[in-house]
This record gives C-alpha cells, sequence and structure tokens, in this order.
C-alpha cells in the first residue's frame, strides 16, 4: 500500500467523519431553536409572524454550519489541493 | 464527475476571458427580466399577468414593510425584491434540461453577497451620513471594532457560501442519485430541489433586508426585526 491509497482512505474517512459530526451538531442545534419557537408559538400565537422569521433567519444561520461542513467535505474528496505533492 | 462540482464549464471564448455557463444562464434570467419589464411597461390595458406580479410585488412590499420603517421601505424595495426575484429564478432555472442554476457557482453567488454588502452601506451612508454610518462601529465602546469588521465579512462570505452550498449540494445529490440508480428515481429529489430553492431564496433576501435594516436606523429597526419579550 503506497502513500497515495493511504492518503485517499484517509480523506475518504475524514470526510464521512465531518459530514457525520457536522449534521449532528447543528441538528441538535436546530432540534432546540424550533422546540423554543413552538413553546414561544404556543405562549403568544399572536406573535407568529415576528417568531416565524425570527426562526427562519436563525435556522438558516445554523444551517449553513452545515453547509460549510459539506462544501470542506467535498473539497476533500474532490478538489484536495494536498494531492498534488503526491502526484508530483 | 468533475463536471459536476466544478460549475464553470466554459462555453465560449470572448477573447481572453473564458464565458462560463454561469455567465450566459444569468444573463439569460436578467434578459428575462427585462423582456418581462418591457412587455408590462408598453401595453396600457391591465391583464392577467400584470394582476399576478402586482400581487407579487405588493407581498414582497408588504414583507419589507414588516421590518423596516415606513418611511425608508421605498427605498429599499427595489434593491431587495429584485434580489428576491432574481435569486428565486436563478435556483429554479437549474431545474430545466440542459441548464445550471447559476447560484451553484460560487462566483456568481459571491458576487450576489458583495452587491448586498455594498448596499448596507450605500443606503447606511445615504440614511445617517459618513459620520454617524461609520461610528457605529464603535458602538458599545472602541474594542469592539475589531469584531464589528469581522463580523461584517464574515456575513458576507457566509451569505455566498449558504447559497451556493444549497445549490450545489442538491444538484449534486440528484446526479449521485441518478449514477447510482437511474431513470426516473432522482424526481423525488429534484421536487426537495423545488422546496430548497424557494426557501434559499427567500432566507437570501431576507438577510439582505435585516443587513440594510441594521444599517438605517438601528433604534427603529431592531425592535421591529427582533420578537417583543
Amino acid at each position: 500500500m503506497n502513500d497515495i491509497h493511504l492518503f485517499s482512505m484517509i480523506s475518504t474517512g475524514v470526510a464521512g467523519l465531518v459530514i457525520a459530526l457536522g449534521t449532528m451538531l447543528p441538528a441538535l442545534a436546530m432540534g432546540k431553536a424550533i422546540a423554543a419557537a413552538l413553546e414561544a408559538l404556543a405562549r403568544q400565537p399572536e406573535a407568529e409572524k415576528t417568531i416565524t422569521r425570527t426562526l427562519f433567519i436563525g435556522l438558516a444561520m445554523i444551517e449553513s454550519l452545515a453547509i460549510y461542513c459539506l462544501v470542506v467535505a467535498l473539497i476533500v474528496l474532490f478538489r484536495n489541493p494536498l494531492l498534488e505533492y503526491f502526484l508530483k | 464527475m468533475n463536471n459536476a462540482e466544478s460549475a464553470a464549464d466554459t462555453v465560449f471564448q470572448l477573447g481572453p476571458l473564458p464565458i462560463s455557463n454561469t455567465v450566459v444562464t444569468t444573463w439569460g434570467v436578467i434578459l428575462g427580466f427585462v423582456v418581462l419589464v418591457l412587455l408590462l411597461r408598453f401595453s396600457r390595458q391591465p391583464s392577467s399577468l400584470r394582476n399576478l406580479l402586482e400581487a407579487v410585488v405588493v407581498a414582497i412590499e408588504g414583507a419589507i414593510a414588516e421590518v423596516l420603517p415606513a418611511a425608508s421601505v421605498r427605498r429599499v424595495l427595489p434593491f431587495v425584491a429584485s434580489l428576491w426575484l432574481f435569486v428565486l429564478v436563478a435556483n429554479l432555472v437549474g431545474l430545466i434540461p440542459e441548464l445550471h442554476a447559476p447560484t451553484r457557482d460560487l462566483s456568481a453567488t459571491a458576487a450576489l453577497a458583495v452587491l448586498v454588502f455594498g448596499s448596507t452601506h450605500w443606503f447606511g451612508i445615504r440614511d445617517r451620513g459618513w459620520r454617524k454610518h461609520f461610528r457605529h462601529y464603535a458602538e458599545p465602546s472602541i474594542i469592539l471594532l475589531p469584531f464589528h469588521i469581522i463580523s461584517e465579512f464574515t456575513r458576507t462570505l457566509a451569505l455566498a457560501i449558504r447559497l451556493f452550498g444549497n445549490i450545489m449540494s442538491l444538484e449534486m445529490a440528484a446526479l449521485l442519485v441518478l449514477l447510482i440508480a437511474g431513470f426516473l428515481v432522482p424526481v423525488p429529489l429534484l421536487m426537495l430541489h423545488v422546496i430548497e430553492a424557494v426557501v434559499q431564496a427567500y432566507i437570501f433576501g431576507m438577510l439582505a433586508l435585516i443587513y440594510i435594516a441594521g444599517a438605517l436606523e438601528p433604534a427603529e429597526s431592531d425592535t421591529s426585526a427582533m420578537p417583543e419579550e
């Protein structure tokens, strides 16, 4: 097993790990945010519009963390800048 | 596989400049909007299309009025409304065969995010003047100045990456399912694409709106942008 095999194996594993962690933790955060929003909505149904808007913005912010992880994983898989050292 | 994640396939060369399909589709979308506007501008009598578009504009105006003070709604409306409509159409264009959504290219979303970045300062300076606009970076105390500057850039970066990542990942997921499962199986994923395209367009425009609202009059817009306690 030469270097490039080891390298691609490790980077594939790391990409899987990145996606796993990077969706798990934002999912927890999103769950918390939605639960809090539902609670506020049940208490104050007349404030629905503001709550929904703030919830959407907050979810977008949390979701972007997961998207960062996805982008990093895709870079590691398809456009790994470190691969150049092996291909030289 | 390589074409899947590199969105910028060159269509033709314009002198030394390679013109990617992102540019072509973007200009196509813009041209479509221009034709629509000209068509409505020169038709005098009300038609059903005109009614539909007026309803859209009224809905957008209502959404902006919830965030901004009433005096500045009309000033911000053209920018935010065109951002909303453009991003929506650009996201949905990817569903047409042979076309790619321009927003799956990071350069396109980065250009939109830079526009938002510039427009927050433009509206802020026009509304409050140079001194007051830049003083709010050192507002509670001067120690917070670096954090304000960092947040200014990271939120622009996040705006670009969010839209790009969502649209690119959806197209790529559909492609991967197509590779694995074959004909007609990615259709449910494409339905998810429609929902996601609408939601991402809404979020992009809403975040731009909130950033602009933050630059306008913080005392008024902050209370309307945040839920009451």
